[in-house]
């Protein structure tokens, strides 16, 4: 079986972010750097796939360079190989990784992708279904669980209010939820195998994909700071502040 | 931001001021790189993170538990360790012929750096394993090895180091635990043995006791003891575990901190059938020990460094978010609060503690880098040179730490205000933790002995002379910078006060009155420790200072961070240094003369 799976490198989640100084973009150097929480759950599954059904774990990631590292991970934790397609992240919206990863796929022609739900920096959640509608393929999106078997999946889906099952056809796009599984380390022993695993480096243009970005950041701005509360002297004027101030009843 | 550690100058220290990358040019790290040392880093950060830190409250709260018959550990503890075994990590630093990658112990000691953040009381018992595996590998035989050495680093056995006694602590020369021969080729052991950290629990398959005790042939004293490797449970020929071999537990000490980490009180051969080995040589166990001393006594000052920075980064993070007060000119009570960090008296706080932490972690990995090069360097000159810098730098990587970040943890606290002295913050439990630090491996009083009596005073103080010459390059540096010359000659009188020092003392001994010599080793200790660390951070200073002037806003922010807590430690520590060198000359000996009934 082959297994494709995407991670993105991420700003630690933890680390603090700043606004740069003329609010077009986010101050991010200097802070670590991560496998995007989400893209952990992807490699594991894929990983478990694997053991399962033999074959090979193909991890892909978009960015610049140092995403090398992220794949190391994977590949650490048991991924094959890895596919780095090298573009600058700051010019590059959710659809410009949708047409570039849809490339790798068809390239790679794999019988299952597994991917994070979103990433945990931006918070888009379409890459998945992107490649999935622009490769035909079907879709199954926030997997908590994942069974593959004769040539289709049948995924356990977290959706809101409960929980949805659906089948599948092989090959398909699978992106992961957080409960789908616990994701193993990259242990010493794996980080050493992983040394002479291959990477491929690949640009925009080997694959044919012209960027053009529909989605144009204007500028950021922080929440406005919270206004100080207010002790109120009784239940009556509590009821008139939500009504006629807050407005939430 | 992670609590457990500054990655950034984790990898300040690592890279730029140790060099550790230039060790793959070795044959031994030949199959490694610097990514590689990043990537083990990043798994032991994460791991430390879920597995380690996610139950150290829990775990201080429910200390372990015997009901007579087995222990009981919270089983969050286990999980983690065998994670942590599952990993590699228990054998990395082991060849690979014995399953390990052949790690450099600075980098499994920055490894280590992150779990002793997260929880020490976990962690000690992967470190108390690991030190226990060290000696088998030193000294162990072939069987030795194959059944107890080997399950140890596949992390199915766990280790523990039996030298206290009851009565027997400092003194290890009188220890009256016995080993008598079987006939068979092993020994009967009988004695009890105190404060056994990890000595009872059902963490692995089987307890790998490293006991200390007497032959009936023993010479009295230190030179008298033996090493013997009794497991709790008897290992067969083909290395199945057999019956229980007569180790009883007679009971748990209740300690103060590190409550995660059980403390044993055993005893051996209560029924006659406690059976050991003997290891190396007989008579030479104490010798055996003291070639593992040099990494364990650098381990507890790392574990009392990385308390001192988690403590640090943690009040930190609170002094940023609270808000008290206004700043005294301008006390307009319209005005909002400033946060507490934005107070003088706070800062000040926070300063000490980042010197004290970032300094200790710094003179600590450094000191394993010396161990890696006493190693693997090919130089076998500087081998020589190493070995004696490494023994006058062990007490003080041992005991500044254990003394000084446990001043940090007090500080922490302090800018935590009545919430640093509450259960739901967890400084109060750094504090409690590291306290232990001055007390074991060795009272910082028995290290400050051992740094002005043997290390000083002895070979016509050739380690301490190869310690001060190893300054000079550091000072010449700093030297060719206008911020930096002021600390160069502070950093000088501080040598020569050492110097001074020593010769008062060297000619007290001389004249055969070591009891008086000795009586003040402990400022004399403090003396040598605080200009250990102000070389420390002036050789970090040299690397701010030198920094590219292209470096990212981050980076600049870094460099400028450390060239001001120079400044901070030349300006209110280092002098310090005055007056306990004034102390050590004058030979004062207030306490030495008190009269007995005056107490
Ligand atoms: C939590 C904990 C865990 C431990 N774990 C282990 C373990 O796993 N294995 C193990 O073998 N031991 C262990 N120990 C024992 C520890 O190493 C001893 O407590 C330590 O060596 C001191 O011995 P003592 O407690 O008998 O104190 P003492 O030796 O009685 O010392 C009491 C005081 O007298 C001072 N003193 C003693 N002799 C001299 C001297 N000659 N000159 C000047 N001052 C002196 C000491 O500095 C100290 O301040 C542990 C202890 C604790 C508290």
């Amino acid at each position: 079986m082959k297994i494709l799976t995407t991670v993105k490198r991420v700003v630690d989640p933890d680390a603090k972010v700043r606004l740069n100084s003329d609010n077009s973009g986010l101050v991010t150097e200097g802070l670590e750097a991560k496998m995007n929480a989400f893209d952990q759950y992807g490699v594991e599954e894929a990983i478990k796939l694997k053991e399962a059904h033999g074959g090979e774990v193909i991890v892909v990631s978009i960015g610049d360079s140092a995403g090398t590292k992220e794949i190391r991970t994977a590949l650490a934790m048991g991924g094959d190989r890895g596919v780095l397609v090298t573009a600058d992240m700051s010019e590059i919206d959710p659809k410009g990784v949708a047409d570039l990863l849809a490339a790798v796929i068809e390239r790679e022609a794999p019988d299952i992708v597994l991917m994070g739900k979103l990433s945990v920096d931006s918070e888009n959640n379409q890459v998945g279904q992107r490649v999935a509608a622009k490769l035909g393929w079907p879709q199954a999106t926030f997997a908590f669980t994942c069974e593959v078997a004769d040539g289709w999946a049948t995924v356990g889906r977290e959706v809101d209010g409960g929980t949805a099952n659906v089948r599948v056809k092989l090959p398909a796009i699978v992106t992961a939820d957080l409960r789908l599984n616990e994701p193993r380390y990259a242990s010493l022993p794996g980080i050493m195998k992983a040394k002479r695993k291959p990477i491929e480096e690949l640009t925009p243009d080997d694959l044919g994909v012209e960027l053009e970005p529909q989605l144009i950041i204007q500028g950021y701005s922080l929440p406005p700071a919270r206004a100080a509360g207010e002790i109120v002297d009784d239940v009556d004027s509590l009821i008139d502040r939500l009504q006629n101030t807050a407005k939430v009843l | 931001m992670s609590f457990l550690v500054n990655r950034r100058d984790l990898r300040f220290v690592l890279y730029e001021l140790l060099d550790t990358a230039s060790l793959c040019e070795r044959e031994r790290f030949a199959a490694l790189d610097k990514a590689t040392f990043e990537a083990v880093l990043d798994t032991a950060h994460q791991l430390a993170e879920d597995k380690f830190a996610s139950h150290a409250h829990e775990l201080d709260e429910n200390e372990p538990t015997f009901d007579g018959t087995s222990v009981h550990i919270l089983p969050a503890v286990k999980e983690a360790l065998d994670a942590y075994v599952e990993a590699g990590f228990m054998a990395a630093p082991f060849d690979e012929e014995l399953g390990g990658m052949q790690l450099p112990y600075t980098i499994s000691q920055a490894a280590a750096a992150l779990f002793h953040s997260a929880n020490v009381s976990t962690a000690a018992y992967s470190f108390l394993t690991l030190a226990a595996s060290n000696l088998l590998r030193a000294f162990g035989d072939e069987r030795h090895k194959r059944l107890f050495l080997g399950p140890m680093l596949e992390g199915r056995f766990f280790g523990t180091m039996c030298l206290s006694e009851p009565q027997a602590g400092s003194s290890l020369g009188d220890i009256r635990t016995k080993a008598a021969p079987t006939g068979d080729g092993d020994y009967f052991v009988t004695g009890t043995k105190m404060w056994i950290s990890g000595g009872e629990h059902d963490l692995s398959e089987n307890i790998v006791h490293l006991v200390l005790a007497k032959l009936p042939d023993a010479p009295p004293g230190v030179r008298g003891i033996s090493l013997f490797v009794v497991p709790k449970r008897r290992v067969e020929e083909d290395g199945s575990v057999g019956p229980l071999n007569d180790v009883t537990l007679a009971g748990l000490n209740h300690k103060m901190g590190y409550r995660g980490t059980v403390n044993t009180v055993l005893n051996f051969g209560d029924a006659g059938g406690c059976r050991g080995w003997l290891v190396g040589e007989p008579h030479q166990g104490l010798r055996c020990m003291f070639h593992m001393m040099n990494e364990a006594r650098i381990g507890v000052g790392l574990g009392s460094a990385m308390l001192g920075y988690t403590g640090y980064l943690h009040s930190l993070e609170y002094a940023r978010e609270r808000p008290q007060g206004r700043h005294v000119d301008g006390k307009d009570p319209a005005q909002d609060q400033v946060a507490i960090i934005e107070h003088a008296d706070v800062r000040r706080m926070l300063l000490a503690q980042k010197v004290y932490a970032e300094g200790a972690m710094a003179l600590c990995l450094y000191c394993a880098r010396l161990v890696d090069d006493l190693e693997t360097s090919a130089d076998l000159q500087e081998r020589a040179q190493i070995e004696l810098l490494l023994g006058v730098l062990t007490p003080i990587a041992k005991a500044w730490p254990a003394e000084y970040c446990l001043d940090a943890n007090r500080l922490a606290i302090q800018v935590l205000g009545g919430y640093g002295y509450t259960r739901d913050y967890p400084v109060e439990r750094f504090y409690r933790d590291n306290r232990l630090n001055p007390i074991h491996e060795g009272t910082n009083g028995i290290q400050a002995m051992d740094l002005l009596g043997r290390k000083s005073l002895r070979d016509g103080g050739k380690g301490l002379r190869a310690l001060l010459a190893q300054m000079e390059p550091t000072m010449a540096q700093a030297r060719k910078h206008d911020r930096l010359r002021p600390w160069a000659v502070d950093l000088a009188a501080a040598c020569a006060r050492i110097g001074e020092a020593t010769f008062a003392v060297g000619a007290v001994a001389a004249s055969g009155q070591t009891r008086q010599a000795l009586a003040n080793a402990t400022a004399y200790l403090h003396l040598v420790g605080h200009t250990v660390i102000g070389w420390t951070w002036l050789r970090m200073a040299v690397l701010a200072a030198n920094a590219p002037a292209d470096t990212t806003t981050a980076d600049a922010d870094f460099y400028a961070g450390k060239l001001h807590a120079c400044q901070f430690f030349f300006r209110r520590e280092l002098p310090k240094t005055e007056r306990w060198a004034a102390l050590i000359v004058s030979l004062d000996d207030t306490p030495s003369t008190m009269p007995d009934g005056g107490w």
